[in-house]
């Protein structure tokens, strides 16, 4: 089977300075992949490269390519607006728009793409609410300020918004960074249900959570993939004596 | 039994004396700030009690303004005021936010902090050379429209048939836009006087507020496959509207009370707005031209009652800003 994503000689500059070099990745349909190295890595950097949000930051660039079912995104005319619908981005800290109500902020993504038949809406919200684990709680509050809600709550909300386009990737920039156990634990619990809908590539500092949660692990370190692998046999063998370290806490 | 050497040391003796000295010091440059509101809310009350005595409710609402017979209603430099700052408000909020956007989300560096600075310039400007260029620069201008409205019978027949109209005290919609005075002074050029003074207020809130939008609200509606338009459309300004609005009201604010480029260019006439192409005044405006030759009783006190009016107003929209602010402001993001 082709993998859904390829990426192929990527490298990624700020301005004269590059935060990831050489990259070669394959993800394949219907996994978690979790994304682990110290801080500033190139982990982050990577994942944003998925979703053209590099294109955003005036002097960022990006070489080589990055294949989504076979077609390079960063090919000259491909439309970031159009390319960003079908991957999905849920980021650091949670980010629903607090001027609108759990509803509106659930459907979104499906008001930008045009979509504007309000059972339709409905009928979506409650799917992509329900695949976030958040339907239950706010079924009776969906026309309240999003604002509300606690904090895991408010980042399961970003989930289910960002499932209501359908992503056939999910990106997840450590999303539980800022949240307390409990909720890190729902969502590290949504992650393997997400999977039977989606594809994950998740960032974390948290090597633990890569355990629990992915199929496979990539390390990172200063702009390098060191190793890429099963999660159980890159944390039980690793290969590299630098992810042997990373692993079993000798920094980081 | 503990030491009494060993216990902490209790509040008394931490403060030093010079420490309460400077207490006191603060507590009294405050308390001027407070006495200065309530003497001079006390003056101008005491001043307007023969004015408010003798016309009651109806200096409100009636709009004789004759101190040769001595009869003051004030109703038409009221609405003169609230139309003046009105209308420059609708029209320089649309033209501050699309400035703050162009420097906060489309110009270049290079482009955006000049731009950004000469805006912010427009406010240094004193009023009185606001005053001066609407006289010697649009004045003139508008003064030739005016005054070309006369090239034609058919427009003559049109303005013979509104100065009937206005003889009898009175306006239509087609009249209002016909010139009623020709030297280009009048509410439309004090109009346009306000909006070009208040926009740097506006615009320069609005771009800070925009530029205080966080990252990651922009970032959230990128990827969710929306384009430029649609991220300040829909994440950036809704974020933002409530510093947006703090801008309008301090704009508002500044435009209620402007007092001499309007009193310059309104063309100073007391009667009630008939033309936008005609003489009119504001409060503002009538304390400037009036008070220095107020010399009966009843009409400086009237005088002073428009400045207890506005007052009023002023504090009345600040009041009401605050809770609009409040109302608008995004809460609760975790």
């Amino acid at each position: 089977m082709n993998p859904l994503l390829q990426a192929k000689d990527v490298n990624i500059f700020y301005g004269d300075k590059q935060a990831v070099q050489n990259v070669d990745l394959d993800v394949h349909t219907g996994t978690v992949n979790a994304l682990i190295g110290p801080s500033g890595c190139g982990k982050t950097t990577f994942l944003r490269a998925i979703n053209r949000m590099h294109d955003l930051t005036p002097g960022a660039r990006v070489t080589g390519q990055i294949l989504l079912d076979g077609e390079d995104i960063y090919a000259p005319g491909v439309d970031p607006v159009a390319m960003r619908r079908r991957v999905g981005m849920v980021f650091q800290k949670p980010n629903p728009f607090p001027t609108m109500s759990v509803f509106d902020n659930v459907v979104a993504g499906l008001k930008l793409a045009g979509m504007r038949n309000r059972d339709q809406l409905m009928a979506v919200a409650e799917r992509s609410l329900r695949g976030a684990a958040l339907w239950e709680e706010v079924k009776e509050r969906l026309n309240t300020p999003a604002t509300g809600l606690s904090g895991g709550q408010q980042q399961r909300l970003c989930i289910a918004r960002a499932l209501a386009v359908d992503p056939e990737i999910l990106l997840m920039d450590e999303p539980t960074s800022a949240l307390d156990p409990s909720s890190t634990a729902k969502i590290e619990e949504l992650m393997t249900e997400l999977k039977k809908v989606t594809t994950i590539i998740i960032v974390t500092h948290n090597m633990h959570q890569a355990a629990r949660v992915s199929d496979t692990t990539s390390f990172f370190l200063v702009g390098d993939l060191v190793e890429h692998g099963p999660t159980d046999r890159l944390f039980q063998s690793p290969r590299d004596e630098r992810t042997e370290a990373y692993v079993t806490g000798r920094f980081g | 039994m503990s030491d009494p050497a060993r216990r902490l040391p209790t509040r008394a003796s931490m403060s030093s004396g010079s420490d309460r000295v400077f207490q006191y010091l603060i507590l009294a440059l405050a308390s001027v700030i407070v006495l200065v509101f309530v003497v001079s809310l006390y003056l101008l009350g005491v001043d307007s009690w023969p004015a408010l005595r003798q016309f009651g409710v109806d200096f409100f609402t009636t709009r004789t303004w004759n101190p040769v017979s001595g009869t003051f209603g004030a109703a038409a430099m009221i609405t003169g005021t609230l139309v003046t700052s009105f209308v420059a408000l609708i029209i320089s909020v649309p033209l501050a936010i699309a400035s703050a956007l162009f420097v906060a989300e489309y110009a270049p560096r290079w482009l955006a902090n000049p731009v950004g600075y000469l805006i912010e310039l427009l406010a240094a400007i004193p009023s009185v050379v606001y005053g001066l260029w609407a006289l010697f620069v649009i004045a003139p201008v508008l003064s030739r429209w005016e005054q070309g409205y006369f090239a034609s019978p058919e427009k003559i027949a049109i303005y013979t048939a509104c100065k009937n109209i206005w003889d009898q005290d009175r306006t239509t919609l087609q009249c209002f836009f016909v010139p009623s005075a020709f030297d280009g002074r009048g509410l439309a050029l004090a109009i346009i006087i306000l909006t070009v003074m208040i926009l740097p207020y506006t615009a320069s809130v609005a771009r800070d507020v925009i530029r205080l939008v966080p990252a990651d609200q922009r970032e959230a509606m990128y990827a969710l496959g929306a384009t430029k338009w649609e991220v300040i459309s829909r994440a950036i300004l809704p974020y933002a509207r409530a510093g947006i609005m703090g801008g309008v009201i301090l704009a508002l604010g500044r435009a209620l009370g402007e007092t001499l480029a309007v009193a310059m260019v309104i063309g100073d006439s007391q009667d009630i707005i008939k033309s936008i192409f005609g003489g009119a005044s504001t409060m503002a405006s009538v304390i400037a031209n009036q008070f220095g030759d107020a010399q009966e009783t009843l009409h400086r006190s009237s005088v002073v009652t428009l400045g207890f009016i506005l007052f009023f107003v002023s504090v009345a929209v600040n009041l009401l800003a605050r809770v609009i602010i409040q109302r608008l402001t995004p809460k609760g993001v975790k």
